[in-house]
């Protein structure tokens, strides 16, 4: 599995990481690590009301309690705190709330903050909340979607006069790249409609949030356990008004994110504020029934979807109409995420006629923002739903409907109907290494011997024949759909006067292995060893400029920059060899960190010129002594990783029990820096996907409270949930960057939770179900399996609903 | 309340309140951060410390309950440079991504290859079903598991760590090869 490198050359290899010696000893810096002299603590008092009139709030008691430094109410800070981001106005007539860091006047979900009291100890200021008074005159609830934009429905934002935030069509007629939908769906020989259920989730990344904010410098400085330090600093100096030049921010050791810390967080502007005020650090971490409770949620929509197709299988036509819940507010990229799904229904497929159409609404719940994949995810859930939904109406194998439809390897680069051009692919080469690996064959074979002889565990095959869009992004495409910024990423090099080499990036990891892969990058390209480089990030000191980690960007991006400024390095290298040499510039060679005369035997090793260039004795004329150099990427293209898996799953016919069996995944993200991080990579998606599939959801009761608000609830797996992965990969290059990578921190939560869905709907399917809503709680699979032919909501829905619904003992005995 | 502690090879002595839960103790008093906290329902495990050689989740233990007690935290694995060679094969297997839960995930580790030695795969999952890692997907934390319990010697690791027969019998597997 792993690809064997050239001997010398780091890039390829499987290195053991630069990061781990610190966190497998607990060396580490988290957020929460951090005390400084004279440290305050801060507590939040949240709302248990989802939607309510804040009608009083007497903190006098609080005040009076031990230790008690501050307590602040929304009027307190009602003139100084802004509103918190949102970096996406995807229309022009897009309705915005105001979202109050903490509330004045009204909350809008439970989990809202309402009050801060900061104090000695974190223990004295969590005594203190107690010491609030809140009165709250409630409001009706908005929960449902549909119902949210029904006529006189209550509404969220009554100012707004509306729950619909915005809608955002894409249509291929309009656009000129391909034909009118309805018309093809009314010509359609064949027609599945479906609605499908993107369940709300919950990003719950490991390491809660935390805060630190230290006011006694010149620049007020901020830790914060964050994906998104540079775009932190920025937005504090927006919303706040403070000059962005007097704030620094720090991301320090990070625990997880997966687009959970993607965010401008109420916490960090209240800290922020908090700590200005008294004049001290003040720390500020969140429980973990905080956390689930009010950092934001991800997916959540309601997807229609109608495929039209001729009787052989070939796809003439696809409609993709949304609800996309955004919770109570408009976060820093809420609206945006699923519209980034309208480049994605259309999948690997070429489909003639498109239109995508999603609504944005408002309902009392938390905010929703990105989560892993990030609206792809949502959006292969459903094509790759409605490929298996298709080739049963067909009575087709569904990877022969899939083929049948798909770009095949000789006709890239493809400009898709939805406008993408993918420049690299071989969907036949993943698809072949998938079958083999799986025994697709076989299991097909075993599947009917068990249909035959009414088998109580029946089988089910799932496919995942998925592509996404990373790397976000261009930035002429970023701002076509209206976002607040560019794309770029931002790189540097110095050069120390021994030879060792500091590489600083925009780039802004937590947890994937930046440190190592950029040493191998750069180890390669200077020819200096990997031991030798040291990877700065995460500080808007040391790396000042940045647009930081999501979208599976760091690699095709953030990776770019640095190898773009090594060039840059090596260019101010080259007079200065020559003229150690006394050579021309244009007769030398750079390769394995050493400088060389064409034809000859005489050379010079770039450390040896960053010495001279220290030195600066004798340079060359106008040559400025140093060979620093940055560079900002931006990308022309975004990268289009893509694979195929296929989930064997054992549904208990009796039970409702499902049993993952056998799960292949063989991914082609193009050319592999480092094959053991990738594979981890994978892993983990996978994890993510079908945990959506199998287990967990964010269950709202009906006054809005959060009913999987503690880990015992909401069902993160465990490993005796999961079984092992056989992953492989093909490799086809990606054209658009240097080293022909693809992103790879997304694939694996987007592909695998439609196979894992089309597995168990397949096992099924001839006891007259079509669809089963997520989480496939051993519940909802009985219910579908009794009830059959309709999605079945209701039973299993109950928190905790998905427990046990993958028992690796088996549902098989 | 006074208490005394060992924890890491290191006594300490301290007052400290009723309601003070051993991880608040470790991290806050004694600046022992490497052991950190990720849910308030111990439900995660990343807090996950040996008490007297076994493993439990420091936020459902008050610190008051550790009195005359030893504890071992992943900061005190590592003797004289050499790492635990659990800590080598999470290091080794790329066990760990953002590298939050890997304390107690080793920690965890640690106690049940005590009791197992050589743990099928199944059983490597089942007995770190009370730690959550969100990175990883699990297959290399079960493959450093194994790894670790190929490469470990009688007497692997430092002293508190080590089982010794008269406490566990023939349950000591880390002493069976």
């Amino acid at each position: 599995m792993t690809t064997a490198a050239e001997p010398g050359q780091e890039v390829g290899k499987g290195r053991l990481r630069k990061e781990d010696a610190r966190l497998i000893t607990g060396r580490t810096r988290w957020t929460d690590n951090i005390s400084l002299p004279g440290m305050l603590h801060m507590a939040v008092l949240r709302s248990p009301m989802a939607h309510a009139r804040i009608t009083n709030i007497d903190p006098s008691e609080a005040r009076q309690m031990p230790g008690v430094l501050a307590v602040v109410t929304g009027a307190d800070l009602a003139d100084k705190q802004g509103s918190l981001p949102c970096a996406w106005p995807i229309a022009e007539d897009m309705k915005s709330p105001d979202a109050p860091s903490m509330a004045v006047n009204q909350v809008n979900f439970a989990g809202e903050v309402v009050a801060a009291v900061v104090a000695r100890s974190a223990a004295e200021a969590a005594d203190a909340l107690e010491g609030i008074d809140v009165d709250y005159d409630e409001l009706p609830v908005v929960l449902d979607l549909e119902q949210a934009i029904a006529d006189g429905a209550d509404l969220v934002h009554p100012d707004l006069g509306t729950n619909k935030s915005a809608t955002w069509i894409f249509d291929s007629a309009e656009a000129g790249t391909g034909g009118p939908v309805d018309e093809a769906i009314a010509s359609a020989e064949v027609t599945v409609e479906r609605t499908f259920r993107q369940q709300r989730l919950i990003p719950a990344f490991m390491e809660p949030r935390s805060v630190v904010v230290d006011p006694t410098g010149e620049q007020v400085t901020m830790w914060s356990a964050t994906q998104i330090p540079h775009i932190l600093r920025l937005m504090l100096a927006m919303t706040l008004g403070v000059p962005e030049h007097k704030v620094r921010v720090i991301a320090p050791d990070v625990g997880g994110g997966f687009g959970g810390k993607l965010q401008v967080t109420p916490e960090e502007v209240i800290t922020f504020l908090l700590a200005q005020q008294l004049g001290r650090p003040v720390k500020y971490t969140e429980t973990r029934s905080e956390s689930l409770a009010s950092a934001h949620h991800g997916r959540d929509q309601l997807q229609k979807l109608t495929i039209a197709a001729r009787r052989d299988g070939t796809v003439t036509g696809l409609k993709v109409e949304l609800l996309a819940d955004m919770g109570a507010y408009l976060r820093l990229v809420t609206p945006g995420v699923p519209i980034l799904g309208a480049f994605m229904y259309n999948a690997i497929y070429k489909i003639p006629a498109y239109h995508f159409a999603c609504t944005n609404v408002f309902t009392t719940k938390t905010p929703t923002d990105a989560y892993r994949g990030a609206g792809r995810p949502e959006a292969t859930f459903a094509i790759e739903r409605m490929m298996d939904e298709l080739a049963n109406e067909l009575g087709m194998d569904p990877l022969d409907v899939r083929e049948m439809n798909w770009i095949k390897h000789e006709e890239f680069p493809y400009t898709t109907v939805s406008t993408l051009t993918y420049d690299s692919g071989n969907y036949e080469a993943a698809t072949a290494r998938a079958k083999e690996l799986f025994d697709y064959d076989g299991l097909r074979r075993e599947q009917a011997e068990r249909r035959q002889r009414g088998d109580t565990v029946q089988l089910g095959i799932g496919i995942s024949t998925f592509t996404e869009m990373c790397g976000l992004a261009p930035s002429r495409v970023l701002g076509s759909l209206s976002y607040g910024a560019g794309g770029w990423e931002y790189g540097a090099i110095r050069m120390l006067p021994t030879g060792k080499v500091e590489v600083i990036t925009g780039s802004s990891a937590h947890g994937q292995g930046h440190e190592t892969a950029w040493s191998q990058i750069v180890a390669d390209k200077l020819g200096v060893p990997f031991e030798d480089i040291e990877v700065l990030h995460g500080d808007t000191q040391s790396s000042p400029r940045g647009m930081d980690t999501y979208g599976s960007r760091s690699l095709t991006v953030g990776a770019m920059a640095v190898l773009s400024a090594a060039d840059k390095v090596i260019e101010k290298a080259k007079p200065i060899a020559a003229h150690m040499m006394e050579c021309s510039p244009d007769d030398l060679e750079f390769a394995n960190g050493t400088f060389t005369v064409r034809g000859t035997d005489t050379s010079t090793g770039i450390a040896d010129v960053a010495l001279a260039v220290f030195a600066a004795h004798d340079l060359p004329d106008g040559v400025e002594p140093s060979l620093d150099s940055d560079a900002t990427f931006d990308p022309e293209n975004f990268s289009f990783p893509h694979g195929t898996h296929l989930c064997a799953a054992e549904a208990d016919t009796e039970t409702g029990q499902v049993r993952l069996r056998a799960y292949v995944a063989v991914d082609d993200v193009g050319k592999v820096v480092n094959p053991l991080i990738v594979e981890g990579q994978v892993h983990g998606g996978l994890v993510q996907g079908i945990a959506q599939a199998l287990f967990e959801e964010a269950v709202y009761d009906e006054s809005g409270t959060l009913m999987t608000g503690t880990l015992a609830d909401y069902l993160v797996p465990s490993a005796a949930d999961m079984p092992s992965f056989t992953t492989d990969r093909t490799e086809t290059p990606s054209t658009t960057n240097a080293l022909g990578v693809k992103g790879v921190g997304e694939a694996g939560t987007i592909a695998s939770t439609p196979a894992v869905v089309n597995a168990i709907v397949d096992a099924i399917r001839h006891m007259g179900v079509n669809d089963v809503e997520m989480p496939c709680t051993p519940m909802r699979v009985w219910q579908a399996i009794q009830g059959g032919a309709q999605s079945a909501a209701g039973p299993g829905a109950e928190p905790g609903g998905g427990m046990g619904s993958l028992d690796a003992e088996g549902g098989a005995r | 309340m006074r208490i005394t502690v060992t924890v890491d090879g290191t006594t300490y002595s301290d007052e400290v309140e009723p309601r003070t839960l051993l991880v608040q103790y470790l991290r806050e008093r004694l600046g022992k951060v490497g052991t950190v906290v990720g849910c308030d329902t111990s439900n995660c495990g990343a807090c996950t410390v040996h008490l007297d050689g076994h493993s439990v989740k420091s936020c459902s233990v008050l610190a008051v309950q550790a009195d005359g007690c030893e504890v071992t935290t992943i900061e005190g694995l590592a003797r004289d440079g050499q790492l635990h060679p659990v800590q080598r094969a999470f290091h080794d297997n790329h066990a760990l991504q953002c590298g939050f839960c890997t304390p107690g995930m080793i920690m965890q580790a640690i106690d049940l290859l005590a009791e197992d030695s050589d743990p099928e795969e199944q059983a490597v999952r089942e007995g770190i079903e009370g730690n959550l890692c969100r990175c990883t997907g699990y297959q290399n934390i079960v493959r450093a598991v194994r790894d670790a319990a190929h490469e470990m010697r009688p007497g692997a690791g430092p002293e508190a760590e080590r089982v010794s027969e008269a406490t566990m019998g023939t349950q000591a597997g880390v002493h069976r090869s």
